[in-house]
C-alpha cells in the first residue's frame, strides 16, 4: 500500500511539474487557449437559446465509427490499453454486479438513446460503439458531488476524480446522464490483471471513471485508447475550443453526433457515424 | 426525565428486547458489510441506490409529517393537539436518526463522512439536505425537551422557545423539499425529472407521518393508558385523508403526462413499476406486485377513512386505515420511487435490483433502532403526561 502511495505521489509530482510548462497541451493545441477565446468562435453545439460560448481549453474527442466498423479489433485494443494503463479490474461473469467500466463497447441503441433507432443501416445496427466519460463542459456529476471529490480541471477541461476524498455516496452516478461512472463495490485489486505501478489502484467504496489519461497528457503522451488507434484516425483527441486543433479540423469537416445532448451537459465526445 | 425509560411493565421490556434483537442482527450485518464492502448488497453500477436510500427518502417524509401536529397547535391554536405535538417532535427525532443511519449504511467510505462538512459544496443538494436535516433534528430535540420539561414542572414554556417552534415549521417543509431536489434536479433521469416530486413528497409525508402517530396513539391507549382524545384522532384522520388524496392525485398526473404525451422517457419507469417493461423479449416486472399492493392499500385505506366520516367509527377501523395508508406510501416512496428511477439505466438497459439478505438485515436493524428510540422517547412523554395527571 505504501509503495503504491509513493508511486502515486511521484506521478502527481511529475504531473504538476509538467503542468507548469504544459508541453503536452502545447502539442495537442496549436494556438493558446486565450487566443481561441479572444477570437470568439463558438465551440460545439451552440444552437440552444442563450447558449454561451465556451472558452478555455476543453479537451475532447472525435470517434470515427467508419474506421471502427472497418477494423472492430482496434476498439478491443483501445479498451485493453485503457484497462492496462489504469489498473481497471476485470471481474468474472458471476461478479458482473461489481464491474468497473472506463471505456467499453455498446450497440447504437444503447449509446444513442435519444437518437432515432428506426431503420438503422445494417453496418450501424451491428456496430459496437465505444462509450466513455464525456468530460462535459457543464458536468452534472460535478454539480451534485457533496465533497468536490469530482471536479473540472480548469487548465484542460477534464472531469477528474479525487479517490481520496470521495465518500462513496454515488450521487454522481445518479447524476451522470451517460452511465459513465463505476463504483468499487468491493476491493478491486485482486481483479487487476496486469498491474501498472505508474497509476494508483483504487480502494473499495469510491467512484471512478475515465480521466482522459490526465496523467499521460502531463508526460506528453496521448490517451491510451487514442494511442492504440494511432494512425487510423479512429480517435482524434485535442482541444475542441481551439479552431486550429486537429480535432476541430475534423469537426469542421464531418457531421458528428453526441450522446444524450438533450441533457444539456455539453459533452466533449463526438461521433462520426 | 430519562429515568422514566428505566421503569416499565414486562411488555415494555419484551418489546425493547424484541427490537434490540433486530438491532443486534443489523449491527452484525453492518460489520460484515463494513469489512467486505457494499458488494454484499444487491446494488450495481446500474441500480446504484437501493433500499438504504429509498428508506432514507421515505423517513425524511415521516419526520416532516410531524408538522401536521405542530402547525395546527402552534399557528391555529388548535387545542386538541396539545398532548400530541410532543409525539410529532419525538417521532421526527427518531425518523431523522434513522435517516442518518441509512445514509451512513449507504456510504462507500463512511469514515470520510465528515468531508461533507470539511469541504462544504453549496452546489450539491446533498450538502443542503445535510444542513436542513441536522437543523431540523436540533430544533426538534430543543423544542421537544424544553416544552416537555416545562410541562412537567407545571409552568408555561419559556417565550424564547416559540421562536424555534415557528422556525421548525418551514424547516419541516424544507427537509422534504430538499430531499425531493436530490432527485428532481438530475438530467437524464426522466422519472425523477418532474417538478411535482417535491409537492408529491410533501403530500405523502403529511399522510404517512400522522398515520404512524395515530397507530402509536392507539397502541399507547391500550398499553400505557394514554388517551389522545377522540377529537384529536378524528382531526388527524381528516388530515391523513386529504394528504393521501392529494398524493394520489399527483401520482395520477404523472401517469397522464407519461401516457398521454407518449414520450418514452416519461413512460418507461411507470411501465416498469406498474405493468412490467418489455425489453428484448423479456418483461421486467419484479416491483409490479408491490406497486399494485400499494394502489390497493391506498384506496382501501382512503375508502375506510371516508366511511368513517359518515358513520360511527372504532379505534380498530382507524388503526386499520392508518396502517394501510402507511404501507401504501411506504411502497410508493420507500421502494418504487427510488428503484424505479434507475430503470431503464442511462444506456436504455434494464437491470433489476434485488436486496440481499445482509442488506435486508441492516435495513431491519435500522428500522428497529428507530422504533427503539421512538418507544423510549414516547415512554418519557407519556410518563410526564401521567405525572401531571
Amino acid at each position: 500500500m505504501d509503495n503504491q502511495r509513493r508511486k502515486f505521489l511521484k506521478i502527481a509530482g511529475i504531473s504538476a511539474l509538467a503542468g507548469i510548462g504544459a508541453p503536452a497541451l502545447a502539442k495537442l493545441t496549436s494556438t493558446s487557449a486565450f487566443a481561441a477565446a479572444q477570437e470568439g468562435h463558438t465551440a460545439a453545439a451552440g444552437a440552444a437559446h442563450g447558449a454561451t460560448e465556451q472558452s478555455g481549453i476543453q479537451l475532447g474527442m472525435v470517434i470515427d465509427m467508419r474506421k471502427f466498423i472497418e477494423k472492430p479489433e482496434m476498439l478491443d485494443r483501445a479498451i485493453a490499453a485503457c484497462a492496462r494503463v489504469h489498473n481497471v479490474p476485470e471481474f468474472p461473469p458471476e461478479k458482473k454486479k461489481s464491474e468497473i467500466k472506463w471505456i467499453w463497447k455498446t450497440p447504437f441503441e444503447n449509446a444513442f438513446t435519444d437518437q432515432s433507432q428506426a431503420r438503422l443501416s445494417t453496418a450501424v445496427e451491428h456496430a459496437q460503439f465505444p462509450v466513455l466519460c464525456n468530460h462535459c463542459a457543464e458536468p452534472a456529476c460535478v454539480k451534485v458531488c457533496p465533497t468536490k471529490a469530482t471536479f473540472k480541471q480548469k487548465d484542460n477541461g477534464i472531469v477528474a476524480m479525487d479517490y481520496h476524498r470521495c465518500i462513496g455516496c454515488r450521487f454522481c452516478m445518479a447524476g451522470c446522464p451517460y452511465g459513465a461512472r463505476s463504483f468499487n463495490w468491493e476491493d478491486p485489486r485482486p481483479y487487476v490483471k496486469t498491474y501498472n505501478p505508474d497509476f494508483p489502484t483504487r480502494m473499495r467504496g469510491v467512484v471512478e471513471k475515465c480521466n482522459f489519461c490526465g496523467e499521460r497528457l502531463a508526460l506528453g503522451l496521448k490517451p491510451a485508447c487514442v494511442e492504440a488507434c494511432e494512425g487510423s484516425g479512429a480517435m482524434v483527441f485535442g482541444d475542441i475550443n481551439d479552431e486550429k486543433s486537429e480535432v476541430r479540423q475534423v469537426l469542421a469537416k464531418e457531421f458528428t453526433i453526441q450522446r444524450n445532448a438533450s441533457a444539456g451537459t455539453k459533452p466533449s465526445v463526438f461521433y462520426i457515424v | 426525565m430519562i429515568e422514566k425509560t428505566l421503569k416499565g411493565k414486562p411488555a415494555y421490556w419484551i418489546w425493547l428486547a424484541f427490537l434490540g434483537t433486530f438491532v443486534a442482527i443489523g449491527a452484525a450485518c453492518y460489520v460484515r458489510q463494513y469489512i467486505y464492502g457494499l458488494a454484499l448488497t444487491g446494488m450495481s453500477r446500474d441500480v446504484s441506490w437501493g433500499i438504504y436510500i429509498s428508506q432514507f427518502t421515505f423517513l425524511v417524509g415521516v419526520a416532516a409529517g410531524g408538522l401536521m401536529l405542530v402547525l395546527p397547535y402552534y399557528i391555529h391554536d388548535y387545542k386538541a393537539f396539545g398532548k400530541l405535538t410532543i409525539l410529532g417532535e419525538f417521532l421526527a427525532i427518531s425518523a431523522i436518526a434513522m435517516c442518518l443511519m441509512f445514509i451512513m449504511a449507504d456510504l462507500g467510505q463512511p469514515l470520510r463522512g465528515l468531508n461533507m462538512i470539511l469541504h462544504p459544496t453549496p452546489n450539491s443538494m446533498l450538502f443542503w439536505d445535510m444542513v436542513v436535516l441536522l437543523g431540523y433534528l436540533t430544533l426538534n430535540v430543543l423544542c421537544g425537551w424544553v416544552i416537555l420539561t416545562a410541562e412537567r414542572k407545571g409552568v408555561h414554556p419559556p417565550k424564547w422557545i416559540y421562536i424555534f417552534v415557528y422556525i421548525s415549521i418551514p424547516f419541516a417543509v424544507s427537509i422534504h423539499t430538499v430531499t425531493a431536489m436530490l432527485y428532481c434536479g438530475l438530467p437524464g433521469r426522466h422519472f425523477w425529472l418532474s417538478a411535482i416530486i417535491a409537492p408529491r413528497f410533501l403530500a405523502s409525508a403529511f399522510a404517512a407521518g400522522p398515520a404512524l402517530i395515530v397507530v402509536a396513539c392507539l397502541i399507547m391507549k391500550r398499553v400505557a393508558h394514554f388517551d389522545a382524545g377522540k377529537e384529536a384522532l378524528a382531526k388527524l384522520s381528516t388530515i391523513i385523508m386529504y394528504a393521501a388524496i392529494i398524493n394520489t392525485f399527483f401520482v395520477i398526473l404523472e401517469f397522464f403526462v407519461g401516457y398521454y404525451s407518449n414520450v418514452p422517457g416519461h413512460i418507461h419507469s411507470l411501465q416498469y413499476l406498474f405493468f412490467g417493461l418489455e425489453h428484448h423479449g423479456h418483461v421486467y416486472n419484479n416491483l409490479v406486485p408491490f406497486m399494485w399492493g400499494s394502489v390497493f392499500l391506498n384506496f382501501a385505506g382512503l375508502g375506510l377513512l371516508a366511511y368513517m366520516k359518515f358513520n360511527e367509527w372504532t379505534d380498530g377501523m382507524l388503526g386499520a386505515a392508518c396502517v394501510m395508508i402507511f404501507f401504501a406510501l411506504w411502497i410508493d416512496k420507500g421502494l418504487g420511487f427510488v428503484l424505479g428511477g434507475f430503470v431503464p439505466n442511462m444506456l436504455d438497459q434494464v437491470v433489476e435490483y434485488y436486496p440481499t439478505a445482509n442488506e435486508v438485515g441492516i435495513t431491519l436493524g435500522i428500522w428497529a433502532a428507530g422504533f427503539f428510540l421512538v418507544t423510549v422517547l414516547y415512554k418519557i412523554a407519556v410518563g410526564v403526561e401521567h405525572e401531571i395527571e
